[in-house]
C-alpha cells in the first residue's frame, strides 16, 4: 500500500520544524555563545571571541562544583528515600478494596501542584518564628530549629520536602507494579515452605525488578532538574549548603548576566547528560542481547 | 503483613471465623497506615488553606484557633498593587494555547512515525533526541531560547513563551500519543486507504475517535505542567507575561513576605489542577501511567 507522500510529510513536519527551530538551534546558539564573551549594549549582543576560555574556567568554579556535588546528594538521598519509603508502604497496603478512589487523589495531588506553590507551602511550615514545625518543637520541650537559614540543616530541610512531594506518587506506581504480581506463584512458594522474607527476597524483588527501575529512572531525571521549590525555599543558600546545578547556570546566565560562560556550562550539562543517556541505552542494550 | 493467611486453616468451619477476624485485622492496619500516609500528606495543604483564612497577626502568632478571614483572597484578587488576576489570566492562555498545541503537533507526529511506513531511522532519532532534550534541565535552554527571542523581538511575548512551553512539553505528549495512536489497527488504517480515503479523513474518522481518550489525558497533563512551569516563564516573561507560579515566587521574595497573600494566592493557583484531580481523574491516571510506566 502506498502512501500519499505529501501527507506523510505534511504530517510529521510540525514536529521536526518545532524541535529544529527551538531544540538543535538554541543548542548551535549555546555552543557558539560558549567560545565567547558577550556583552549587551543597547539590546544588541557584542560577541568578543575568547575560545575555550569559559570551559576552562568551569572546573575551578566553586559554585558549579557545590551545585553539581548538591544535586547528586539530592537525587540520590531523595530518589532512595522515597523508593524505599513507597516500596515498604506499598508492601503493607496491598489489595486495600475499601477508599481506592479516595488514597489516589490524595496521593496524585501532591504532583499536580506547582513545585513553586510547594516551596510556598513549605516556607511557611518552615517558618522559625512561626513555623508549625517549630510550635511542635517547642510544645515537646524541645529547641526550634532554623530549618532553612542553618546551613548544617538547609539540604536536609529540602530533601525532605521532595521526600513529601514524591513518596505517594512512588508509592502508587510501586503499588501498582506489587497489584500486578501473579498469585500463584506466591502460593507456590508458602506451600514450599518459603518464610515471607524469602518470598520477598526471591519472588518479589526479581519480579518487581522492572517498576522499580522504571519508577527510579522517572524520579532521577526530575531529580537532578530541581529547580523550582529551591528557588523558594533557600534560593541556593545559605551560602552554597543547597546550590543546585539549575540554579548555578540561572545564576551565572541571568543575574551575573554572563552570557557566554553560562552557555559554557549549560553546553557541560547537556553533554553529560546525552552521554549518560547514551551510555544506559548501549548498556541495556548489550544485556538485552546477551540474554 | 500480606500474606499473613494460611491456607489450611481455611478449611475447618470454626478456625475459618478465626481466619476472618485476623483477616479483618490485617486490613484495620493496612486502613491505619494508608490513613497516617493519607494524612501526612494532606496536612500541609490543609496548612496553606487554613493560613490563607487567616489574618497577618494569627498568622505570625501561630494561633491554631481563628476567625475565617477573607482578606488575603480579597487583596490577592481585587487589590490595585495584586498583579494576580493578571498572572491567573496570562497561565490561562498560555496553558490553554500551548496545550492545543502540543496535541496537535503531537497527534499527526505520532500518527505518521507509527502509522505512515517512516524508516526505523527516523523513528529512533526523533524520538531519541526528544527523550534526550525531555532529560535535559530547561534551564540549560531557556538561556538560548532567551538570546534568540531577544533577537527577533520574541522576547517578553506571549508567542515566545507559547513556543517555548509547546516545545518543552511535546517530547511527553509524542511519548503518549504514541503509546495510543499505536492502539489503532493498522489494518483499519490501510483499508480506508484502499477504499480511497486520504490521511485528513483517516485522521478525523478513524484515528480521532479511537484516539479521542488518549487526547484528554495528554491534554490535561500537557495544560497542569504549562500552569506549573516555573524556571523557562522565569527567564523568558516580565511582568505583563508573568504566570501564576512567578507572581507567587515573587511574594516570597519581598523583605517581609505577605504569608497571608501568599498563601491565598497559592490556594487558588492549586485550584485549576485540583478540580481537574476530582472530575477527570480517570484521564490523568491513564495519562501518568501511560507516560510514566510504559
Amino acid at each position: 500500500m502506498k502512501t500519499d507522500t505529501f501527507w506523510r510529510h505534511a504530517t510529521l513536519w510540525p514536529a521536526l520544524v518545532l524541535f529544529a527551530l527551538l531544540t538543535i538551534l538554541p543548542l548551535i546558539k549555546l555552543l557558539a555563545l560558549s567560545f565567547h564573551d558577550v556583552e549587551w549594549i543597547n539590546r544588541e549582543a557584542v560577541w568578543d571571541w575568547v575560545g575555550l576560555a569559559n570551559y576552562a574556567r568551569l572546573p575551578q568554579d566553586n559554585l558549579l562544583r557545590a551545585g553539581a556535588l548538591n544535586t547528586l546528594i539530592f537525587a540520590v538521598v531523595a530518589v532512595a528515600l522515597q523508593m524505599l519509603i513507597g516500596f515498604i508502604l506499598a508492601l503493607l497496603t496491598t489489595r486495600v478494596v475499601r477508599g481506592r478512589v479516595f488514597y489516589r487523589t490524595v496521593f496524585i495531588l501532591p504532583i499536580l501542584v506547582p513545585g513553586i506553590i510547594i516551596g510556598a507551602i513549605w516556607k511557611l511550615m518552615y517558618s522559625y518564628d512561626f513555623g508549625v514545625l517549630n510550635s511542635l518543637l517547642l510544645w515537646l520541650g524541645l529547641a526550634p530549629q532554623d530549618w532553612l537559614g542553618n546551613p548544617d540543616l538547609a539540604l536536609l530541610s529540602v530533601i525532605v520536602v521532595d521526600v513529601w512531594h514524591w513518596t505517594p506518587f512512588c508509592f502508587l506506581l510501586l503499588l501498582a507494579g506489587l497489584e500486578s504480581l501473579p498469585d500463584d506463584i506466591f502460593e507456590a512458594a508458602k506451600i514450599d515452605g518459603a518464610s515471607r522474607w524469602q518470598q520477598l527476597r526471591h519472588i518479589t524483588l526479581p519480579l518487581m525488578l522492572p517498576t522499580i527501575a522504571v519508577t527510579f529512572v522517572f524520579r532521577m531525571i526530575l531529580a537532578f532538574k530541581v529547580f523550582d521549590e529551591i528557588y523558594l525555599l533557600t534560593g541556593g543558600g545559605p551560602g552554597t549548603s543547597t546550590e543546585v546545578i539549575s540554579f548555578t547556570i540561572y545564576r551565572r546566565f541571568f543575574t551575573e548576566d554572563q552570557t557566554g560562560y553560562g552557555a559554557a556550562m549549560s553546553i557541560a550539562v547537556i553533554a553529560v547528560i546525552a552521554a549518560g543517556i547514551i551510555a544506559a541505552t548501549r548498556a541495556t542494550a548489550g544485556k538485552g542481547a546477551k540474554a | 503483613m500480606t500474606h499473613a493467611t494460611d491456607t489450611h486453616t481455611a478449611l475447618t468451619a470454626p478456625r475459618r471465623r478465626r481466619f476472618t477476624a485476623s483477616e479483618r485485622q490485617v486490613s484495620v492496619i493496612r486502613h491505619l497506615v494508608l490513613m497516617s500516609f493519607a494524612l501526612v500528606v494532606l496536612f500541609p495543604f490543609f496548612w496553606i488553606v487554613s493560613a490563607a483564612f487567616k489574618t497577618q497577626i494569627d498568622l505570625l502568632m501561630g494561633k491554631v484557633l481563628f476567625t475565617p478571614n477573607l482578606d488575603g483572597f480579597l487583596d490577592v484578587i481585587f487589590d490595585k498593587t495584586s498583579d494576580f488576576a493578571r498572572n491567573f489570566a496570562n497561565s490561562m492562555v498560555i496553558g490553554l494555547i500551548s496545550t492545543f498545541l502540543v496535541l496537535v503537533i503531537a497527534t499527526l507526529a505520532a500518527f505518521s512515525l507509527y502509522r505512515l511506513q517512516w524508516p526505523a531511522w527516523v523513528l529512533h532519532s526523533l524520538l531519541g533526541w526528544s527523550v534526550i532534550f525531555h532529560m535535559v534541565p530547561p534551564i540549560t535552554l531557556a538561556g538560548a531560547w532567551f538570546t534568540m527571542f531577544r533577537s527577533v523581538g520574541l522576547d517578553n511575548s506571549y508567542t515566545g513563551i507559547i513556543l517555548a512551553h509547546t516545545t518543552l512539553h511535546l517530547p511527553m505528549a509524542l511519548w503518549m500519543m504514541g503509546v495510543f495512536v499505536r492502539d489503532v489497527p493498522k489494518e483499519l488504517v490501510e483499508a480506508a486507504q484502499i477504499d480511497g480515503a486520504k490521511v485528513p479523513q483517516i485522521l478525523w474518522h478513524v484515528v480521532l475517535p479511537i484516539v479521542r481518550p488518549g487526547l484528554a489525558a495528554t491534554g490535561i497533563l500537557t495544560f497542569i505542567f504549562s500552569w506549573n512551569e516555573f524556571p523557562v516563564v522565569l527567564v523568558l516573561s516580565q511582568r505583563q507575561t508573568a504566570t501564576v507560579p512567578l507572581g507567587i515566587g515573587k511574594y516570597a521574595q519581598e523583605n517581609t513576605i505577605a504569608f497571608t497573600e501568599m498563601a491565598a494566592a497559592s490556594t487558588l493557583s492549586i485550584l485549576p489542577a485540583f478540580l481537574l484531580l476530582l472530575f477527570a481523574q480517570r484521564f490523568i491516571v491513564r495519562g501518568l501511567t501511560s507516560g510514566a510506566v510504559k
